[in-house]
């Protein structure tokens, strides 16, 4: 509804002054899945992209914010024709969002191609980490590879022999194995790719698992393919049988329906909802009290993603056409951060801590997420020295 | 060896399910085409609307099953009611005509679906009841939800066919796929016969979608892959054949089901498993229609086809 | 013979007015949105006006026809992957690939018609689909990005937004003339006479087979330049694109429009186009009026608009 009614007011604003050269407010272009299945991380990332606004007084160095908000339908043809459109169409100073890394490669060149600051705060695809690299470019959240390598060192300090890994095969799914067998010594005894998004039915691959038992089971399904995984892995009866270590399976937004079959299966983050920093605690506060529920850590990017731009256009005391100045004050990452501080890499992408992790049941009895232990610290992803910017 | 063995069942398991749930579908598609002579591309959006009408009806009833057979109710009153509204005015028409109008139909019922239920989907949790495994084999477990499907299924089949062929309802439909006048002629209600028909292929479709909705969760636009699917089903088998429909369908389950399991293997020998994952499911995607366009050429009426016309 | 001043010659030369002038309004302005909106439209009306062909005046109802938008873009995409940059190379190699995939695609499904014919391209299209999604080295589902253009040695430079526009009308209102010389030609006369009565035709001695045939894959390589062009103003090429919802877009277009028009892909392609731009800034659920308008036009106004403008000027 309000996504309509923002459209049609930056609509009537390209209307009526069509040669609108002076900034009268800042213009936030943003990108997520609003239909299907995945709406509801859209929703977590702009509930929290709102609250940031919130906090910030609805204004960024004096000058007030506008959003809009479009749908990629999870699609990269898609996200790329609603990039142009925002930039083309609705001149948005900034573009944020992208929760997937697809989406986001076929998005990258209109972005870059007209010089327009782009912020991930979700999707972290090698090829933009490494070769394809750019200054317009920033992450509030990691490298693909990062997270699942995490979960390689985790594996090993269980004492994981071999492993079978399953993703879905889009780029994302590819970065996350290749991340495991970055850091996982053990061996490999399978690796599945599944068609990405509309397969939903594991049934095959759990087959194959189940005849293949390996010491572990690594997986990374995020979203709606997430539950469906879990809750079959655990339909099949191999819970009990094969542990199962996740990456971006489990989150605030899975777990209401992945419930109990959750409990007890280790994943790896950049943020937890319990991280013990002042502005952590405000944000997941402040989110339960507005919205009624948990933030995720698509929610966390978000929120960091609106801070680190509103740390650009003061930085330059809201003129926002001097770019080279907003991109220095980003690189410093200079605004708190509900992860904690952490600094950019050469290649805009963070170096920071990994935590392990858990679903347990509250004394209330309702289930969360909590960290159970830092597994690695400052880290810096892989790619970083193939990216051409110092 | 016995792993191989006990992963091949399992794998025909998935075949014969995917084949079953196919064949729900294909079964209202071939009626439809056999006795009106129709082209149903909407046939797609039935399949959707029993989806979210079971993850509705279940949310307020807060029963799976009661859910379940709310849905089917409604989708079939859906059904008759698209017919009488809609789909009449196309009969006798060229097939591009249907193929156009129910394209516009399908564009209607996903925005439609969308204005009340929203752009989220809906989620149908499946019944603590359904959501177990069973032994089907020692130390071989297999999902209780899936093996319900196929009984399910199964029995709706044998039902189709007891109706079908054991019936004076059946014996007019059977009749009326092969020669429409004549049983006109014989003084038969036909328009209640096309509404009639229609609305249980409709109802067959919706109950395809809400058995796939624990699974796929109910979205827009979820008939649309799967309709293709269907229609190469009911080629193969023959317009108008149940029979052949069955048959197709389960032949067509195991084919995509086999070769998305077993093919990687093959080409991970020659290529990087990301690579042979891609070019797999795309193989045995396209096996189904390579088997349809074969069909075509060499017996274009399709393996069981309804005499006269 | 007929008034030159008719209704329908007023809205199509009017509408050749707005698309010639349209880039002049646009520098002037500096917005470059509309450009790019009608860029695409063009483009479209190009693949339109290919399927037309076999499809109106031919009543081949192929199903499958958005596979030729694929192949040509993918020709192109894969081309300037690889390091192949040169429009002089990858132009005509995606029209001879297309030619070569109408040629035996068409020759399998010819012998067929009905919805058996619809079926079988729809079929062919998705084997394409779904050849393309498991092409791993260029994208697969994720789709390509294309980072240079075709160049074509200094003649034209394709990033220029208003020359590529130029560009696009250009071939557009070739294929509209290319389409109106083949209809009216002897050849025209045979796929028209062959979709109102096959046998008569037959009967008088034309061999239908091969007319149609070539029909098809002059209307492939068509779509296989809209297809190039395509690719060239995405920058990106992706499985999507050949989608058999994308291919019933076109038949939409025609529809729409008016089947068996010259004009007819055109005004549909705009007004599709414009439908779905304008309509959902109002509302999200534009597509809730194409849908019955679809079904409307169908049963009640078979000629689409341009039928509508000509019974204006009947009598």
């Amino acid at each position: 509804m309000s996504k309509t009614l923002i459209a049609a007011g930056a609509l009537m604003v390209c209307v009526s002054q069509p040669a609108l050269a002076q900034q009268k407010s800042v213009k936030i272009g943003f990108v997520s899945t609003f239909s299907g299945p995945t709406a509801v991380i859209g929703n977590d990332m702009r509930n929290s992209f709102d609250l940031a606004l919130d906090h910030l007084g609805r204004k960024m160095g004096g000058l007030p914010v506008e959003v809009i908000y479009e749908d990629d339908q999870q699609k990269p043809e898609v996200g790329k024709q609603k990039t142009e459109k925002l930039i083309e169409s609705d001149h948005v100073d900034f573009i944020v969002g992208y929760i997937w890394s697809n989406v986001l490669l076929a998005s990258l060149k209109p972005a870059l191609d007209s010089k327009t600051i782009m912020i991930s705060a979700n999707a972290g695809p090698s090829q933009i980490a490494g070769e394809l690299c750019s200054s317009y470019f920033f992450s509030t959240s990691w490298q693909n590879d990062q997270t699942p390598a995490a979960v390689g060192l985790y594996m090993n300090q269980e004492g994981v022999k071999n492993a079978y890994l399953v993703g879905p095969n889009y780029a994302a799914g590819k970065d996350m194995l290749t991340g495991v067998k970055a850091t996982f010594w053990g061996k490999i005894v399978g690796e599945e790719y599944t068609r990405w998004p509309d397969q939903l039915d594991f049934s095959a691959e759990l087959s194959k698992v189940r005849a293949a038992k390996p010491d572990a089971v690594f997986v990374f399904y995020p979203g709606a393919a997430g539950v469906q995984f879990l809750n079959q892995y655990v339909q099949a009866g191999l819970k009990s049988q094969i542990p199962l270590y996740t990456a971006f399976t489990i989150d605030e937004t899975t777990l209401p329906r992945q419930g109990e079959n959750a409990i007890g299966i280790p994943g790896a983050q950049e943020w937890v909802n319990d991280l013990p920093n002042d502005a952590n605690k405000k944000f997941v506060a402040d989110y339960k009290a507005k919205y009624k529920a948990s933030p995720s850590f698509y929610g966390a990017q978000s929120y960091d993603a609106a801070n680190l731009v509103n740390s650009a256009v003061v930085a330059v005391n809201g003129d926002v056409a001097k770019k080279a100045d907003m991109i220095k004050a980003m690189e410093k990452a200079d605004f708190a951060s509900v992860r904690g501080s952490f600094r950019y890499g050469n290649n805009h992408f963070p170096i920071q801590n990994f935590y392990l992790q858990d679903v347990v049941k509250g004394p209330d009895g309702m289930l969360g997420l909590k960290t159970v232990a830092t597994i690695v610290k400052d880290d810096q992803d892989g790619f970083h020295d193939k990216c051409a910017m110092k | 060896m016995r792993d191989e063995v006990i992963l091949l069942i399992e794998q025909c398991l998935n075949g014969l399910q995917f084949g079953l749930l196919l064949f729900l579908l294909a079964a209202g598609l071939t009626l439809v085409f056999g006795i009106m002579d129709l082209v149903n591309l909407a046939h797609g959006s039935f399949y959707m609307l029993g989806a979210y009408f079971a993850a509705t009806f279940a949310a307020l009833t807060e029963s799976f099953v009661l859910g379940a057979v709310l849905a089917l109710v409604a989708t079939f009153v859906v059904g008759m009611a698209v017919e009488l509204i809609a789909v009449r005015k196309l009969y006798g028409r060229d097939h591009l005509d249907h193929v156009l109008g129910t394209f516009g139909l399908i564009l209607f019922f996903n925005e439609l679906v969308r204005l009340v239920w929203g752009p989220a989907g809906m989620n149908l949790p499946l019944p603590p009841f359904l959501s177990t495994s069973i032994e089907i084999l020692p130390d071989v477990y297999y999902p209780t939800y899936r093996i319900a499907i196929i009984v399910v299924a199964l029995a709706v089949a044998l039902l189709l066919y007891i109706v079908v062929m054991r019936t004076r309802v059946g014996m007019l439909i059977r009749a009326g796929a092969s020669n429409r006048e004549m049983v006109g002629a014989l003084g038969i209600n036909i328009r209640l016969l096309y509404t009639l028909v229609f609305g249980v292929g409709a109802a067959l479709a919706g109950l395809a979608g809400l058995i796939q909705a624990p699974i796929l969760t109910a979205q827009i636009g979820m008939g649309e892959n799967i309709l293709i699917v269907a229609l190469v089903v009911i080629i193969i088998g023959g317009i108008g054949s149940i029979r052949g429909a069955f048959i197709a369908a389960i032949f067509v389950g195991l084919v995509d089901t086999i070769g998305r399991a077993f093919l990687p293997e093959v080409f991970r020998m020659v290529m990087t498993p990301a690579a042979a994952s891609a070019l797999a499911p795309a193989l045995s995607s396209m096996l189904i229609y390579l088997l349809m366009a074969v069909v075509l050429v060499l017996r274009p009426q399709g393996l069981f086809p309804v005499d006269g016309k | 013979m007929n008034a030159v001043f008719t209704a329908r010659n007023l809205v199509i030369g009017a509408l050749l007015v707005f698309l010639a002038l349209l880039p002049i309004y646009v520098v002037a302005t500096g917005q470059f949105f509309p450009l790019t909106l009608f860029t695409r439209i063009v483009i479209l009306a190009l693949a339109a006006t290919s399927l037309n062909l076999i499809l109106g005046y031919g009543g081949m109802v192929s199903f499958g026809h958005a596979a030729y938008l694929g192949v040509g873009g993918y020709v192109v995409g894969i081309l300037a992957k690889e390091g192949i940059t040169s429009g002089f190379a990858q132009w005509p190699l995606a029209l001879a690939v297309c030619a070569l995939f109408a040629l035996v695609v068409g020759a399998l499904c010819l012998r067929t018609r009905g919805v058996y014919f619809i079926m079988i391209t729809l079929a062919f299209a998705q084997m394409i689909y779904y050849v393309a999604v498991g092409l791993d080295r260029y994208g697969g589902d994720d789709g390509l990005t294309i980072y240079r253009r075709s160049q074509f040695a200094g003649l034209i430079d394709l990033s220029g937004k208003v020359q590529f526009y130029y560009l696009c009308l250009a071939l557009l209102l070739a294929a509209i003339w290319i389409v109106s010389r083949l209809v009216n030609s002897r050849f025209g006369m045979v796929i028209r006479g062959s979709r109102s009565n096959d046998r008569r035709m037959r009967a008088i001695g034309f061999p239908i087979f091969r007319y149609r045939l070539a029909g098809f894959v002059i209307a492939g390589m068509m779509c296989g330049l809209a297809g190039a062009l395509l690719a060239n103003h995405t920058d990106f090429i992706s499985p999507a694109v050949m989608h058999w919802t994308r291919s019933g877009d076109l038949i939409v277009m025609i529809v729409l429009g008016g089947v068996g028009s010259l004009f007819g892909p055109l005004i549909g392609a705009v007004t599709l186009l414009m439908l779905e731009e304008g309509l959902s800034r109002v509302t999200e659920y534009w597509q809730i009026i194409v849908g019955p308008l679809l079904l409307f036009i169908v049963v009640y106004a078979h000629g689409g608009i341009d039928g509508i403008l000509a019974s204006l000027h009947r009598g």
